[in-house]
């Protein structure tokens, strides 16, 4: 349903985001996880036509995301960071707008606008100003304006922000109701909401995928431990084998000059040995680092902001 | 096409009466031309009775003594009108986010800006036709000439559209409502005086500045003449002003 292939988006020379690849299936509910800034609304206001990309290319329905926008945005229902409402409309003649936006013909109109209201709850306030509701009741207004016109694709950037407990259990149950009929992708920075409601999630960390997969298979991975990639200048085979015997090392592979290097599940902090080893063996260290963010570091930063 | 533009244009249309913006405006601008109105009917009637007076021939005609300063002062009227018609068009929506909502749909940015542009249209069509009044005074108590009157609404009608169409420019480059209506008002003007400079600029800048100002393409229509050079003026100020929306808007897109 969504392919999306070595998608980049520079803000001016930094990149918002680098080189994302992924694909959702039909029927699929796929979150989006990362922390603040981490890339999530961009790569979302790509696939929905709201800003293009540098580079890259997304397809949705089988419609290239820049070539044909307009049949793109047909089939899609975007919920944007923040609700995009007015305040001066009432919540029922808002909904109609956002129908009529997406063309519903005007004999399924009120169906249309009556079945988004009862999903999201909003029957006490159809005929209230937008303005005057509570950023909780403006959020499913917001979800409601993103099912009305009953779209094959909905992405939703954080949809339960703003919500109270109850609400928040609401929304999920909502979201899950409509996977299968519908595919969802839907961001968040919290990862008990990602793991209550997604089949499969993309962990993304300063602009790239970390990680794609089901939950169990994530968890499972975070425990197989850290790479780290060492950059040399003269690399030597004698070298490569006295890193791969220190203690705690579980392989080394090198490529070109760069070698990377595995760590046991568990080990100690090591990484003063291997440079060290890496010197006295004449290699000449240029570069170290953690091979891109580890897992376990995001997945750190995102439970410790769990709230429900 | 036609329905995704009325979809906006009639949404946009409907807030200016669900917020006080149209009754202010519309109730500002009555009031003043009423004004006007009143006081350039007696003005009329004070000078005519001055000429049978002292005898010195037929005196002014309505067209020249009613007609056309009445709808010359609309004109200056809808300068300062249009800047706070226009102001929110753009502006508000990206104040509120709801920018993304339009530009995620499945609308063409052309669409987007035509809706917008017809709703601040017929919002000025409204107040326009609220002032065919004072013809309807002017043909129940004297004998007034109908083809002047008619010009002057279609140049009314035309310059305004010209003023709505910065004020759609200038509502596109700001998410400020008040820094979009003063460039409007500001560029308003500047198309207005720009043909001050005609005597003084050189036989050839002097052409050019008089042919650029909005108001000197007013005069014909004031005199009761509808010339095509005129209304193609007209027409090109507000294709221009509306491509460049469509540039700005794209634009914002890729920043």
């Amino acid at each position: 349903m969504i392919q999306v292939s070595h998608l980049t988006k520079m803000y001016g020379a930094r990149p918002a985001i680098h080189d994302l690849n992924f694909e959702v299936k039909k029927g699929e509910i796929v979150g989006f996880l990362g922390p603040n800034g981490a890339g999530k609304s961009t790569t979302m206001k790509i696939l929905t036509g709201f800003m293009p990309a540098t580079e890259g290319k997304a397809t949705i329905g089988g419609f290239d995301v820049f070539e044909n926008p307009i049949d793109v945005k047909k089939n899609i229902g975007f919920l944007p960071e923040n609700p995009p409402v007015y305040p001066e409309m009432v919540v029922s003649d808002y909904l109609e707008f956002a129908a009529q936006l997406h063309q519903v013909p005007k004999d399924l109109m009120s169906r249309a606008v009556g079945s988004a209201i009862e999903k999201t709850g909003l029957g006490d306030v159809r005929k209230r100003l937008i303005g005057n509701l509570s950023k909780g009741f403006r959020q499913r207004v917001g979800l409601a304006q993103a099912l009305v016109h009953n779209p094959q694709v909905l992405i939703l950037d954080e949809p339960t922000v703003g919500l109270d407990p109850k609400q928040i259990i609401e929304i999920r149950e909502l979201i899950k109701s409509l996977g299968g009929d519908h595919t969802l992708i839907l961001s968040s920075h919290i990862l008990p909401e990602v793991t209550a409601t997604c089949q499969r999630i993309i962990v993304i960390s300063r602009g790239q995928i970390v990680a794609q997969d089901t939950l169990e298979q994530l968890t499972t991975r975070i425990k197989k431990g850290l790479i780290y990639s060492l950059m040399v200048k003269a690399p030597s085979p004698e070298g490569v084998e006295a890193i791969r015997r220190i203690d705690g090392i579980n392989g080394v592979t090198s490529v070109g000059t760069k070698l990377v290097i595995e760590m046991k599940p568990g080990a100690k902090e090591i990484r003063d040995k291997i440079i060290e080893t890496a010197v006295a063996k004449g290699m000449g260290v240029l570069e170290f680092s953690a091979e891109r963010v580890s897992l376990e570091e995001i997945f750190l930063q995102l439970t410790t902001v769990e709230s429900v | 096409m036609m329905k995704n533009i009325w979809v906006v244009a009639r949404k946009d249309f409907r807030a200016y009466f669900t917020s006080p913006i149209a009754y202010i405006i519309i109730a500002g601008f009555l009031v003043i031309m009423g004004w006007m109105f009143f006081f350039n009917l007696s003005h009329f009637n004070m000078q005519n009775m001055q000429y049978q007076q002292f005898n010195m021939g037929k005196g002014v005609s309505i067209s020249e003594g009613i007609i056309r300063p009445l709808y010359g002062n609309m004109n200056v009227i809808f300068l300062f009108l249009v800047p706070f018609i226009t102001m929110r068009l753009f502006a508000e929506e990206k104040k509120n986010h709801t920018i993304e909502l339009l530009m995620t749909s499945p609308l063409t940015l052309t669409e987007i800006i035509l809706g917008k542009y017809l709703s601040a249209f017929l919002l000025i069509s409204v107040m326009l036709g609220m002032t065919i009044v004072y013809p309807i005074v002017l043909f129940a108590t004297g004998n007034p000439e109908l083809g002047p009157i008619v010009a002057n609404y279609i140049g009314t009608l035309l310059l305004a559209s010209c003023y709505l169409s910065t004020g759609v420019l200038f509502s596109s480059v700001t998410e400020n409502q008040i820094v979009a209506g003063a460039l409007t008002f500001a560029s308003g003007l500047f198309f207005w005086l720009i043909s001050w400079a005609t005597q003084t600029a050189g036989p050839i800048w002097g052409e050019l500045l008089n042919y650029l100002s909005l108001i000197s393409h007013y005069n014909n229509f004031g005199q009761g003449l509808v010339n095509s050079s005129d209304v193609t003026y007209y027409l090109s100020f507000i294709g221009v002003g509306l491509f460049l929306t469509h540039r700005v808007l794209d634009s914002y897109r890729w920043r």
